[in-house]
């Protein structure tokens, strides 16, 4: 099989917009769902809603799309009556961070096995483009036309203090990296969380100075630094600039988790 | 064997659900019903079930919903506060013909209210609480004995028509203790399966489709969304929404003369009260206590879908008498469909109606 | 016939379990019919707490305790808040080393949580020895019964303990009603 085996071919074309971030993604999840050798009928994709949240609607596996926020708790579900399935959540920043927040703590806290990709696109997408928890400061959208006078949320942080396993953040630029990432991820038991930030030209780039898709992307590349590069940086106390995009691996472990298959 | 115990209406509802087959619950405590959720606790995984005390409510109704996809028989139990954060995935349940059942042990509303008394207010909340056109199943307890028999009851109709299943108790039945007698077996019906191959959102005349669990390789896709027979979305088409909304009330309305629960007594009488819940204990009292006074009785066991037709049982009704533990809500759907009287006995507060109290209605109206 | 028996005292004295052990011995061991309320409130120590129980050859159908024929009082502020309105034909059995205050109505006093300490060791059984005295008192349940639903309910390692606190129940209400 290809990834392409794993698509309902039947309901192509998507409605992601041209120049989206999220078939990227998609592409690398199901990738990684490719190289781990899952089985189809032992697979389940699960979201919540936003434009991330359409994702398992195209993948050929048992897929359930659910309520804003809470793809997470309906997850949590199948996977404790089930343990045999294999569990991916496509969550956005919205849907994970704002009315989903408190399910995201508590699903690290029990470090339920499922693999958690959010993709964060910095921006409510398909509503039309309003503030988001990781809308960075200053950053326009038609929720904050004066630029957002709120701090962002680091995703990676709170998944990492609130227990899972496993956190990563990569980009829509870094394919590669991304993929290994998303595959350790199904690899590893217990929760996984990979952030993705991706590109919504639409509704954030337009507003943002991206005037091209491809000038989000190379922002994501000219603004990312490893994770292993900011610790040194910080030992020697030399200072990270806050727009910068810490990318990597922050966690890798083996906390007591839940509904691993026995 | 068949035993008599000395039993709590919550424990009875409890095990009710585990001799009905339920495997998985997912809850969050909340008086007056945690003494489910702590049974549940106790017993399901040595039964090798599955307990889990989520976040909140509206993660406790979503657990219930992703663990019955998998083909579990799944429930989960609260209040009213809880009941209110249930709503959104209640109404997911709808429209993605999700087999739960859902008890709310009634306390005084709004808000915090009166969180250790009873109350039947959540009434109009069940079944119109979520948003959208919808219809629901829900029955109602007198007894500690149809807490048992009535989870039961609503396992057995979740499965039949794919669809949540409210068992609307109230503090008084769920907190209070009295005889109830647990059968070896309990009537059992298994969600209709699925036949591969065949549309999954495809119903035949009893417009219920076949189930297809995940995990079984049918690929299917379960969307709150508006979908089609296939189960993909599709919301921009008029007639695609109004047919799908009109089956998954079809399936449920058509079928209220035939699946109706209720207890009918001496319809032949002039003055009938109507009740449910716990005030039906104290219609009881009444027609006990004055055996002359030809009093009718309609004890409502299942609420909702609202069988209109068994009012005509009553041939000779001059007025109905509804006691109620909020300001009318059932009253209100009866004076829909009946041109007698209807009188509104509302109770707030926590308390019962006293027997006097009702008798002297019966007296008012002679 | 239909009895009404109200419990009281202070939450941590076991009023809620007494309550509900008199209504298993009706229904599980005297083959009768028997409903158990109680106030639910943050009464888990102290305060006044309550419960009810009814008692009755046929079904039970109004399941609300109106006015009790039987009371069971083991504190003062539970006395003042159930048990003062006690009249006419009701009887009362008190705790006569927690409650001061006497009923109008016809009453028996047990010293159980004297008795529980002294006699026995542990506070904590007085609510057995209100139950026993209750059941020699008025034979609302068979003392078997009673002794069976003890059993069924205390904590394993208890049994015997608990069943000398019944015994010493029957006695002290022989003995209060001889003298």
């Amino acid at each position: 099989m290809s990834e392409e085996d794993w698509l309902r071919q039947d309901r192509l074309p998507h409605i992601f917009c041209a120049g989206c971030g999220n078939g990227t993604v998609i592409n690398c999840t199901l990738s990684a769902v490719e190289q781990i050798g899952w089985k189809r009928q032992e697979t389940v994709f699960v979201s919540g809603i936003g434009c991330s949240s359409r994702a398992p609607g195209y993948i050929s596996t048992d897929s359930l799309h659910t309520t804003h926020g809470r793809a997470l708790a309906f997850a949590t579900g199948i996977k404790l009556a089930n343990p045999q399935l294999n569990i991916v959540v496509f969550t956005g920043d919205g849907d994970l961070a704002a009315i989903g927040g408190n399910h995201f703590i508590h699903a690290c806290r029990r470090n339920i096995d499922l693999t958690v990709v959010c993709l964060n696109n910095m921006i409510y997408g398909m509503t039309g483009g309003q503030g988001s928890p990781t809308t960075p400061m200053g950053g326009l959208s038609t929720t904050t036309p004066y630029g957002s006078g709120e701090p962002a949320f680091d995703l990676c942080g709170l998944a990492t203090a609130a227990g899972a396993n496993y956190v990563a953040r990569w980009t829509s630029y870094h394919v590669r990296e991304l993929t290994r990432a998303i595959l350790t991820g199904l690899e590893n038991p217990g929760f996984s969380f990979i952030e993705s930030l991706v590109q919504c030209p639409t509704n954030y780039g337009r507003r943002n100075r991206f005037k091209q898709v491809a000038d989000q992307i190379e922002y994501f590349k000219s603004h990312t630094i490893l994770v292993e590069k900011a610790a040194r940086m910080r030992e020697k106390g030399e200072m990270i600039p806050p727009e910068m995009i810490l990318a990597g691996e922050f966690v890798r472990r083996n906390r007591p988790a839940l509904g691993v298959r026995p | 064997m068949t035993r008599t115990e000395f039993m709590q209406g919550n424990t009875a509802c409890a095990e009710g659900a585990l001799a009905a087959g339920c495997r998985f619950f997912g809850g969050y405590p909340i008086t007056p019903s945690t003494e489910i959720a702590e049974h549940m606790a106790l017993r399901l995984p040595k039964m090798g079930g599955v307990f889990i005390q989520m976040e909140d409510e509206i993660a406790s109704i979503a657990a219930v919903i992703g663990a019955s996809w998998t083909g579990a028989m799944a429930m989960t139990a609260t209040s009213g506060p809880g009941f209110s954060l249930m709503m959104e995935n209640i109404g997911y349940a709808v429209m993605t013909e999700t087999p739960c059942v859902i008890v709310n042990v009634q306390r005084g509303g709004p808000s915090t209210g009166q969180p250790t008394l009873s109350a039947q207010g959540d009434m109009l909340q069940c079944r119109f609480g979520s948003h959208g056109d919808y219809s629901v199943i829900a029955l109602s307890p007198a007894s500690v004995q149809e807490m048992f028999d009535l989870t039961v009851e609503a396992f057995n109709l979740a499965e039949r028509f794919r669809s949540p299943v409210f068992l609307m108790a109230d503090e008084i039945i769920g907190h209070m203790r009295e005889r109830v007698i647990i059968p070896d077996h309990v009537p059992s019906n298994q969600r209709k399966p699925y036949e591969p191959g065949s549309l999954p959102f495809r119903a035949g005349e009893d417009l219920v489709p076949g189930f297809p669990a995940f995990g079984k390789g049918y690929g299917v896709h379960v969307t709150g969304l508006t979908h089609d027979e296939r189960g993909y979305p599709c919301a921009t088409s008029p007639k695609l929404h109004e047919d799908l909304v009109k089956r998954l009330v079809g399936k449920v309305e058509g079928a209220r003369g035939s699946i109706t629960s209720c207890d009918i007594l001496n319809p032949d009488a002039e003055v009938v009260f109507v009740s449910y819940g716990a005030p039906s204990r104290t219609v009881q009292q009444v027609l006990h206590d004055h055996p002359d006074d030809n009093i009718g009785h309609l004890r409502l066991k299942m609420v909702w879908p609202f069988a209109e037709m068994v009012l005509a049982r009553f041939t000779n009704a001059e007025a109905f008498i509804v006691p109620e533990q909020n300001l009318g809500q059932i009253a209100r759907e009866i004076e829909r469909h009946t041109d007698k009287d209807v009188v509104t006995v509302p109770k707030l507060g926590g308390d019962l109606h006293t027997p006097g109290e009702l008798y002297a209605i019966v007296e008012n109206l002679k | 016939m239909r009895h009404e028996i109200r419990f009281s005292g202070f939450g941590g004295q076991g009023i809620i379990l007494a309550a509900v052990i008199l209504g298993r011995a009706a229904v599980m061991y005297d083959n009768k019919y028997a409903v158990q309320t109680q106030v639910y409130g943050p009464e888990a120590r102290g305060g006044a707490s309550m419960s009810a129980v009814i008692i009755d050859d046929e079904p039970i159908l109004y399941p609300k305790v109106a006015t009790p024929d039987i009371y069971v009082i083991m504190s003062q502020e539970g006395f003042e808040k159930y048990g003062i309105a006690a009249t006419g034909e009701a009887q009362m059995l008190v705790d006569s080393t927690l409650v001061h205050s006497r009923p109008s109505c016809h009453y028996i006093e047990i010293p159980a949580t004297r008795e529980a300490r002294e006699s026995l060791g542990r506070d904590i059984v007085a609510n057995i020895i209100m139950l026993g005295a209750l059941v020699a008192a008025t034979g609302i349940v068979s003392r078997s019964a009673i002794e069976k639903a003890i059993l069924d309910s205390v904590p394993k390692g208890t049994e015997g303990l608990n069943v000398k606190a019944m015994t010493r129940g029957f006695e002290l209400a022989e003995e209060a009603i001889s003298r």
